[in-house]
């Protein structure tokens, strides 16, 4: 590296405000520098506080999660940028320059005083993002009550009053789309603004962290098993499970809101199955599967919870003791596959092998949750060409060196923390959010670019 | 439009009505199936034994044949013949090792190392002549019949020979819609019938039976339209058994998509051999007022 060109700055980019993102960021900042953390939703939180509660505790993730998202709302030295997508990155350690495009909210953040009359009065339904499809948003949102920042941004693919602004300028043919405004009237404080427009923010900063975690193979993906409502992927099944879900915790199944007497589980959906693209192991779904199935006993105690396995990988602290637990507590595991997933009457029948006792069986149930692959986030490909970052076969970022620099990107000065680098529980996420936090604690207290050229 | 045609045995013999109201329907279409001069058994059933190669022969043999007559392409009715077919073509395309093993046993057709495309008759339909020309061509259209389209295995297994999706095809549906008529959905309609296990347990036959068309049933259908001898055999067998005495089961009437092609498209019914067809399939016609 040469060192005759440009300083060394001391402030760091974290992209991705889930819960790797967070640790990262907020260990940055109490290490004493600056931390600009993007989140490419209207909130921070990640897929943690879509879930009902977490394994192997049962402890509330709403409640462990939200006081660190305070805390990254209130920090000095972080500056948080929801709504907002790394565009492109140039420099190198120490010396990066990023553009961040900040969408437009249409929500002038200084007015609004996050009252709700918007979202509570806005006409336009969409399905909600957080809620996995198992409810619905207005067009004006939070995307959840616990939201940082607790302010909304209008959803300009689904506002009325745009697509009518669209319609007029476009001079499209046609009846004419409502005009609507009725967030803009009843605002108390004047906080709508249709004028305000995407922009790009440009950021210096010395190194970059990446926690961009996850997505889910979409459920469609093994049509042998998905085409009807009562087939929900895990995300889906906790904001069932969830108390602040659409539900309120009681368990209903999706076509007609009965609860379900019989659920079905089934692991690795997907995964650990190359014809599907996904020849690892997924690490999280044995785990939270079990954790549903028990959360689903509890719900209904007249119910039945079956889980179809390959075999379960239990390999955390504390875990294989909680998957004794749900057995004794009359879940039913057959290790098997399933074939297939059909419609009879009222009722979805489960086909499969039980390869314990050698047989085919037929499961009828009211509902089947599907473990399915975790993948990379969905459109994070593009970021890493951009940052020039490796990724692997499937799109997780690949790690300096497998056993020794594990949070290491093939660029300096670039980190990786959480599922962005593969499935990930959330202790091992807030360890590398840490652990990376640490590597570039370490980046900055060298304080020059000789000393990292040094190393 | 003239297109090479490889019947196999069961079209001369047990399956004539397939063959009689496919070759009608598409002389309808202005599509002329010429049957290969020399053609031989298809080899039946795909060798899955890695070292089987011999087994390949007689499909191989066949598409050399279509080769020397300067086709690039085969069309089968049977689904069997088709899966066989074109899995051993994929093999000598793919494989040169057990190319030049299979074509050291062959010295009386030229070199063929893949070269022609098997096709299955739907794929046909759905690729080269489409819905809307077939639907252009119905007199007849199968108003208020409501079917269920049953694919059987061969058509969709293994991936690699399948001619639609795997788990969820539509071609079938599709063409049904395209004639006029229903196309009823059931969860099993990919589910194998039984196939060669009706040689020696009759009793898995008849369960698969039960099972496929029990759903079938429940989902509204009033007919199954079948693709393949084997399952339509099978099926009609095995209805036989389970309408016996008292059971209460009362099956389905079974059609071959061509027959119901030629009845949409207003032909004669004698053109579609139904003396093949069950009595039940029969009188489901009359019934419909499909035949008078």
């Amino acid at each position: 590296m040469n060192s005759a060109n440009g300083s060394f700055t001391k402030r760091a980019l974290v992209i991705g405000g889930g819960i790797a993102g967070i640790q990262a960021a907020l260990d940055i900042a109490d290490g004493g520098y600056e931390v600009i953390l993007v989140e490419r939703s209207p909130s921070i939180g990640g897929h943690m506080v879509q879930y009902a509660e977490v394994f192997p505790t049962l402890d509330c993730p709403q409640c462990i999660l939200t006081p660190k998202m305070v805390e990254i709302s209130q920090h000095p030295n972080v500056r948080l940028m929801t709504y907002a997508e790394v565009q492109a990155v140039s420099g190198s350690a120490g010396n990066f320059e990023v553009r961040i495009l900040q969408k437009a909210r249409r929500v002038d953040h200084a007015k609004c005083n996050g009252c709700g009359t918007c979202w509570q009065k806005c006409p336009q339904k969409v399905q909600s993002e957080y809620n996995a499809g198992m409810a619905t948003r207005t067009a004006v949102y939070v995307p959840f009550p616990q939201a940082v920042p607790a302010k909304p941004v209008i959803d300009c693919d689904n506002c009325r009053y745009i697509h009518y602004q669209r319609f007029v300028a476009e001079k499209r043919p046609g009846k004419k789309p409502m005009e609507c405004r009725i967030c803009e009237k009843l605002c108390p404080v004047g906080a709508i603004d249709w004028e305000e427009k995407d922009r790009i923010v440009t950021e210096r900063v010395g190194a970059i962290v990446l926690a961009t975690g996850f997505d889910l193979m979409p459920i469609e993906r093994i049509p042998e098993y998905a085409a009807d409502p009562d087939v929900v992927n895990g995300i889906q099944f906790e904001r069932l499970l969830s108390p602040g879900g659409p539900t309120a915790g009681v368990v209903k199944r999706p076509s007609d809101g009965r609860i379900p007497k019989e659920v079905v589980f089934i692991s690795c959906c997907g995964s650990r199955d190359p014809e599907h693209g996904v020849p690892y192991c997924s690490r999280v779904c044995c785990m939270y599967l079990a954790k549903q199935a028990l959360l689903y006993k509890h719900a209904v105690p007249d119910g039945q919870a079956y889980v179809f396995y390959i075999d379960t990988r239990s390999t955390g602290k504390g875990y294989e003791e909680f998957m004794q637990r749900v057995v004794t507590e009359g879940v039913l595991y057959l290790r098997g596959k399933v074939s297939k997933v059909s419609r009879d009457g009222d009722r979805l029948v489960v086909s499969g092998a039980d390869t314990l006792s050698g047989k085919q069986v037929e499961i009828a149930a009211d509902m089947v949750v599907l473990g399915m692959a975790i993948q990379p986030a969905n459109g994070i490909k593009a970021l890493l060409t951009r940052l020039g970052v490796a990724a692997d076969d499937y799109g997780f970022v690949t790690e300096s060196h497998h056993k020794f620099q594990p949070l290491e990107t093939s660029v300096d000065g670039v980190y990786v923390a959480g599922a962005a680098q593969g499935p990930r529980d959330i202790p091992d996420s807030v360890a590398q959010g840490s652990g990376a936090a640490g590597k570039v604690l370490v980046l900055f207290s060298q304080g020059s670019r000789e000393a990292v050229a040094a190393k | 439009m003239d297109l090479a045609y490889y019947p196999g045995c069961t079209l001369k013999t047990r399956a004539r009505n397939f063959e009689q109201s496919a070759l009608a329907a598409l002389a309808a279409l202005g599509v002329n199936l010429v049957e290969m001069p020399r053609w031989n058994c298809c080899g039946t059933v795909y060798s899955l034994a890695e070292d089987d190669l011999v087994h390949h022969i007689a499909p191989v043999r066949n598409l050399a044949l279509v080769k020397q007559a300067g086709q690039g392409k085969v069309v089968t009715l049977c689904a069997f013949c088709y899966n066989t077919l074109h899995r051993a073509n994929l093999v000598m395309r793919d494989s040169p090792e057990k190319r030049t093993a299979i074509t050291s046993f062959m010295d009386d057709v030229p070199a063929y190392a893949g070269e022609v495309q098997v096709a299955h008759l739907l794929q046909v339909l759905r690729d080269d002549i489409g819905w809307d020309k077939i639907t252009a061509r119905v007199r007849k259209p199968l108003k208020d019949v409501k079917i269920a389209a049953y694919y059987g295995c061969t058509l969709l297994r293994p991936q690699s020979a399948a001619i639609d999706s795997v788990e969820r095809p539509t071609v079938l549906q599709d063409l049904v819609r395209a004639l006029g008529g229903t196309a009823v959905d059931f969860p099993f309609a990919t589910e194998c019938c039984g196939a060669f296990q009706v040689v020696n347990n009759r009793d898995i036959v008849n369960e698969r039976a039960k099972m496929i068309i029990g759903s079938a049933v429940r989902n509204g259908a009033g007919a199954l339209a079948v693709s393949c001898p084997l399952c339509e055999y099978n099926l009609r067998q095995a209805q036989a058994t389970l309408g016996q005495g008292n059971s209460g089961f009362t099956g389905l009437p079974l059609v071959y998509f061509t027959q119901l092609m030629a009845l949409a498209f207003g032909l004669d019914p004698a053109t579609c051999g139904f003396d093949q067809n069950s009595p039940q399939t029969q009188t489901w016609l009359r019934q419909q007022g499909l035949v008078s």
